[in-house]
């Protein structure tokens, strides 16, 4: 479709026109006149919600939601035309089935044995291992070797020694969807454990001995302690509501040697509306400070955000200070619990602070445990009920220890934003369909790629610069401040407006220091080259002035090093080395050199997002448009024939 | 007044201190003229704490059986909590602090008994003088004079004695336009843009009343700064209503049809009590102990103070937008042109001249912009957040700026050559300070007092190079572009290492900025080694090469 315009949310003036494809896996908008022709390329899979508004004098505008939170409005002139765009990508963004998802499709060039390679990048028994586990107290159990017991859970799965499959079974039969209590998270230092399941089916009074035994079996699994915790993430409400349903919670009395606690984080139906309102407020035209502080406070979102952080920080401190092994668990244990587990292993394990302990918890808590991606992220046309965006919200918990720690985590925002992007974008196989039992049947492995190789192929872009793994924030548990502390979650607008690039900080610290810490390294090499030149050259000239019959043969031997010496490296040759270091240089370049350098660097490591980030219009101009971009003044378009009835509307 | 007289009890032993995030301490209180004096000789955990009389903003005292308890609240914002054995001792300290903090003749402050223990390489009195800054400026342009209309004050009041105005106006002129102006502020340059030309001025409302006076040479004032056929805006920061409501009471505004060549912008920004409280209610919700996430927002909102800052930063970036993108003079005026008016000129100039984001230049626009100009530092800092007084000239009308600033550098980290400590500097010693430089209302009552030869600058001690290190910015790289803030409320945030500095856990960011220093310290010394060496090696290839030569 051609003569589309893309709107720009803060300004009607700042329009571009283009033309508008549609293509088996992608909406694409082009640009038209502007030397560069700008591409915004949006998958099928982001869309969120597509919504048609009442034609205008202009055009049909077509409104597009995506799911990483970026915002399109597009009017179409024609108002058939739009109907169509508006038909095909509804049809498009709801594909029903699996084969329909871009992973599918989507090739990066990697021959089979490179995708294999990714694919064992993050390995689970190694992780088991590196944890401490199998032990004498921990066993691997076969007994869900084919899916026989529980079909969302993994086929290998850590159990207490004690429990026989006998045990095992007859716990799974008296949890909902058998999800019965298996380990997450094992700490070497004191035997403490986390282990995780789904609710008891106890209605009001019904008991299980095998589960009761299987308690027992993870507490003496734990010498040094005498009671586990049980913990419950549902508010007491939701539980006991549920014990009318036949399901419920633990009753003390029945356990031996268990204390019990309620956390109170709400259902995924709560969180899906939250998010909504929150995004309502980001997507408000002009928000007054008012507007945007009481919207965020209404959506609940950051409420509920502590509630996840506290409950994490619950465990962690009952794993690490108290060394009590706890039982997590909420209705299904596959998204309170998911999130509660990955919080408390975070903060527990400094391994997991790290890029690739990263990848390998998601995988863990998330992944292997049957979080089930495709019916919370909309992968697939299904219920719109089941959406609720569970992972985010621990993606966000991360994002607020690192505002807190900013030295313990190895990779930095852009790590966790792209991850998020991938979540929903379908573009690998990691987070497809809602269990691994799907996964396998589907071969997953064969006809898809992992996104964990290609974030680790690029995981210069994803470094946090203050990391050193000798500091002390990268070692041992993190103590975050419990009370009061209130202030210190924060919105994190990097994620909920990204595509608003105008909002952001307008220089990056955190380019600035990895140019930094790159040229330094550059620095060191050069510095080791040099010393060990200067080192060669003055044995020879003192060789030379003992030696002079030697002399021609040495002066032959110094030719060649000059020679050499001016092709590696000489002072021109590294200054042209330090212009290649555009976030260095504001004073060079514009203001916005750093942003150019994050769109560079999404450039190298993701073609794919770049292109939807290039939502800017040229950067030169962006030095006049950030006043606007925020929104900040109501003149923003002050033309010169019209500036007083602009600035007077402010 | 001897000081002695106020101090009954002198010293305490066995006192114990408590601070937020910190082990209570137990210790020896004393009492001074100027300080409270805190000291625990522990052999574990030897400490001082010093505090001057003069940052205690309130002072309570309770009892439990013969344990008095006082908690100190300061104008820093922090908190502090002490335990006094014996019910007399506690009273009779409670008393003195109360008295000793709250003295209510200036020449009784601490800068007038202070001595510097450091050398004084450069008086900060004399560093940033107007002439200077006229000099600057007539490299670039001879539009402009430098007058001494006001020499003896006898002017404008709050006034310094040198004022830098259009070359075409004569000193008969400008007495007369005072007249016309509130205060005697009549329009003088705040900024000349060298880029375009164009000039930023600041005056007081004038004093049109209800018949709508009007004063020629005003109006050939502020059009001389015009070029010709363009126009020139003015900045009201009042709303309309309030500036027509002034008419009454003798005030006014610039009328379209005496100033046909201004467009005039009423840009609306709270002042004096309004601010005050905002600033209490703001301090309060942060101090709150509640867990509750949904009660601190809405106390966050409820603050308005945010609400304030994005008013002022965006009457600052409409002002310089004004400038540099309309190429258009600015007279920027509130009603007395000493709060809101300095407020917009000098964040305006924050954007607009990269010299104002060094510290050299930071410091000279203060000098010039808040007390050269007359902001009534004296009234406006004499309480913070926990006074009980409620004056009504009383408002954190310095703060908001500095607050502003540290907005604007959260945005640009890299394009400022100071870092966050030194606007927290800045606003603590503007309410309490051993230097003069923040005392008295204007420069005419800093002449009365002779501050100069009385007390130290506080710039005396800052510039030098032990101090200046602490607040330097590793990252900054001079930036020599305007830069344009967003001011959406996604990208504004509370400062917190004003706010919750006292009461949030700060080892961890400050281990964070350790690390920052480190990177960019180390990268630097590779540089400097490298380049070294690479001379020496220059060097001996040049050697060698004579060597060849010879042989």
């Amino acid at each position: 479709v051609e003569n589309v315009r893309l709107l720009d949310r803060f300004s009607s003036r700042r329009a571009v026109v283009g033309t508008l494809y549609l293509t088996a896996t992608h909406v694409i908008f082009v640009e038209n006149g502007s030397e560069t022709r700008k591409e915004t390329w949006v998958l099928h899979s982001q869309i969120s919600s597509i919504e048609k508004q009442a034609t205008t004098a202009t055009g049909c505008p077509l409104l597009i939601r995506c799911k990483n939170f970026q915002v399109i409005q597009l009017v179409i002139p024609q108002e058939r035309d739009c109907h169509d765009v508006y038909i095909s990508l509804i049809r498009l963004a709801r594909p029903v089935k699996y084969e329909e998802l871009y992973c599918f499709s989507f090739n990066p060039k990697l021959d089979k044995e490179e995708r294999e390679q990714g694919w064992k990048l993050v390995d689970l028994n190694e992780e088991y291992n590196r944890m401490g586990v199998p032990n004498s107290y921990w066993q691997i159990s076969d007994v869900n070797r084919d899916y026989g017991v529980c079909d969302s859970y993994p086929t290998e799965v850590y159990v207490p020694k004690s429990a026989t499959a006998h045990i095992i079974v007859g716990s799974s039969k008296f949890r909902s969807r058998r999800r019965f209590p298996a380990l997450s998270y094992y700490c070497k230092g004191n035997n403490a454990s986390i282990c995780r399941s789904s609710q008891p089916l106890s209605g009001f009074s019904a008991r299980c001995l095998e589960d009761e035994q299987m308690l027992q079996a993870i507490r003496k699994a734990n010498p040094g302690s005498d009671f586990i915790y049980v913990v419950d993430t549902r508010p007491k409400l939701n539980a006991m509501a549920n014990r009318a349903a036949g399901k419920g919670y633990e009753n003390e009395d029945n356990y031996s040697n268990i204390k019990f606690q309620f956390i109170g984080i709400e259902n995924i139906h709560v969180m899906r509306n939250s998010l909504q309102k929150m995004l309502e407020v980001c997507e408000l035209k002009s928000p007054s400070m008012s507007d945007f502080l009481w919207g965020l406070e209404n959506s609940g979102w950051l409420k509920h955000i502590k509630a996840i952080m506290d409950a994490g920080i619950f465990i962690a401190k009952a794993v690490a200070e108290e060394g009590v092994s706890v039982l997590v668990h909420c209705s299904d244990g596959w998204d309170r619990t998911a999130q509660v587990c990955s919080v408390a292993s975070l903060l527990l394990d400094p391994y997991y602070r790290t890029m690739k302990g990263f990848m390998v918890l998601i995988e863990k808590d998330w992944v292997s445990f049957g979080h089930k991606f495709n019916h919370r992220y909309g992968n697939l046309d299904g219920d719109p009920k089941e959406i609720s965006p569970v992972i985010d919200q621990f993606i966000e918990c991360v994002w607020q220890l690192m505002e807190q720690f900013p030295c313990a985590f190895e990779f930095n925002e852009r790590f966790l934003i792209h991850i998020q992007h991938h979540i929903y974008s379908c573009q690998f196989g990691n987070f497809l369909c809602n269990s691994q039992k799907e996964r396998r049947e589907l071969k997953i492995k064969e006809r898809t790629y992992s996104l964990w190789a290609h974030l680790w192929k690029n995981r210069a872009d994803y470094l946090n610069p203050l990391y050193r793994s000798d500091h002390s924030q990268s070692q041992g548990t993190l103590h975050p401040q419990i009370a009061p502390c209130n202030f210190l979650y924060k919105f994190w607008s990097g994620m909920y407006n990204r595509f608003e690039k105008g909002l952001h900080p307008r220089q990056s610290v955190t380019d600035y220091l990895m140019a930094v810490k790159e040229e330094t390294q550059q620095l060191e090499e050069e510095l080791e080259v040099l010393q060990e030149r200067l080192a060669n050259l003055q044995k020879s000239q003192s060789g030379n002035n003992k030696v002079k019959s030697k002399q021609e043969d040495r002066s032959k031997q110094f030719g060649l090093y000059t020679s050499n010496n001016s092709l590696a490296n000489t002072p021109q040759e590294y200054s042209s080395d330090l212009k290649s270091f555009p976030s260095r240089s504001p004073s060079q370049g514009d203001e916005d050199s750093a942003l150019i350098l994050t769109q560079d660097n999404l450039k190298s490591s993701d073609p794919d997002l770049s292109a939807n980030s290039d939502q800017e219009s040229g950067v030169e101009d962006l030095s006049c448009k950030s006043p606007s971009g925020g929104g900040c003044l109501p003149s923003e378009d002050s033309g010169k024939d019209s500036d007083e009835a602009v600035f007077l509307a402010g | 007044m001897e000081f002695a007289e106020l101090i009954k009890t002198p010293r305490a032993d066995n006192v114990v201190l408590h601070r937020p995030f910190h082990l209570a301490v137990e210790g020896t209180l004393c009492l001074t003229g100027h300080h409270l004096i805190f000291s625990s000789r522990r052999q574990d955990n030897a400490e001082e704490l010093w505090l001057l009389h003069s940052n205690i903003d309130s002072i309570d005292k309770r009892f439990v059986g013969s344990l008095g308890t006082i908690v100190i609240k300061c104008k820093d914002l922090r908190i502090i909590q002490l335990d006094i054995p014996g019910m007399e001792e506690c009273l009779n300290i409670a008393s003195s602090i109360e008295a000793l903090s709250t003295l209510d003749s200036v020449t009784l402050m601490y800068p007038f008994f202070y001595r510097p223990m450091f050398e004084v390489l450069e008086d900060g009195w004399s560093s940033f003088l107007l002439e200077q800054e006229f000099e600057l400026l007539s490299s670039v342009t001879n539009e402009w004079r430098l007058s001494c209309v006001n020499k003896e004050f006898s002017v404008c009041p709050s006034y310094p004695p040198v004022v830098i105005v259009p070359k075409s106006i004569d000193d008969d002129a400008l007495r007369k336009v005072a007249l016309f102006r509130h205060g005697g502020r009549f329009p003088v340059l705040s900024y000349y843009h060298k880029k375009n030309g164009m000039a930023m001025l600041r005056s007081s409302q004038p004093l049109t009343g209800t018949n709508g006076r009007r004063c020629k040479e005003d109006e050939k004032l502020v059009n001389a700064t015009l070029r010709s056929g363009r126009r020139g805006f003015v900045i009201d920061t009042r709303p309309l209503t309030v500036a027509q409501q002034a008419r009454a009471k003798g005030g006014g505004f610039e009328q379209e049809v005496h100033y046909p060549q201004w467009r005039r912008i009423h840009k609306y920004i709270e002042r004096f009590n309004i601010l005050q409280e905002s600033f209490i209610k703001l301090v309060e919700a942060c101090n709150d102990q509640s867990h509750n996430m949904d009660r601190w927002l809405s106390k966050l909102e409820a603050s308005n103070w945010l609400t304030h800052i994005k008013e002022l930063l965006t009457a600052a970036c409409l002002a310089a937008q004004c400038i540099d993108r309309e190429g258009a003079s600015v007279l920027v005026h509130g009603s007395e042109g000493t709060d809101s008016t300095l407020q917009v000129t000098s964040l305006a100039q924050i954007i607009l001249d990269p010299r104002c984001r060094t510290i050299r230049g930071f410091e000279a626009l203060i000098v010039r912009e808040w007390l050269q100009a007359g902001h009534p530092f004296q009234q406006r800092c004499a309480q913070s957040a926990y006074s009980n007084s409620k004056q009504k000239w009383e408002a954190p009308v310095f703060l908001l700026f500095l607050e502003c600033v540290w907005q604007i550098h959260r945005q640009f980290p890299c394009s400022f050559e100071f870092n966050e400590q030194f606007l927290i500097m800045l606003f603590e010693h503007a309410y309490a300070s051993q230097f003069g430089t923040f005392l008295g209302n204007n420069e005419n009552e800093r002449a009365k007092l002779k501050l100069p030869q009385k007390t130290m600058s506080l710039w005396s001690w800052v510039n030098r190079p032990e101090e200046l290190s602490r607040f330097q910015n590793p990252l900054y790289e001079a930036n020599s572009l305007v830069i344009w803030p967003s001011v959406a409320p996604q990208s504004l945030q509370l400062w917190e290492g004003v706010f919750l500095r006292w009461n949030r856990p700060s080892r961890f960011l400050e281990e964070a900025e350790e690390e920052r220093i480190h990177i960019i310290k180390y990268n630097k010394e590779l540089q400097a080694r490298v380049n070294t060496l690479r001379r020496r090696l220059a060097q001996l290839q040049a050697q060698d090469g004579e060597v060849q030569e010879e042989q």
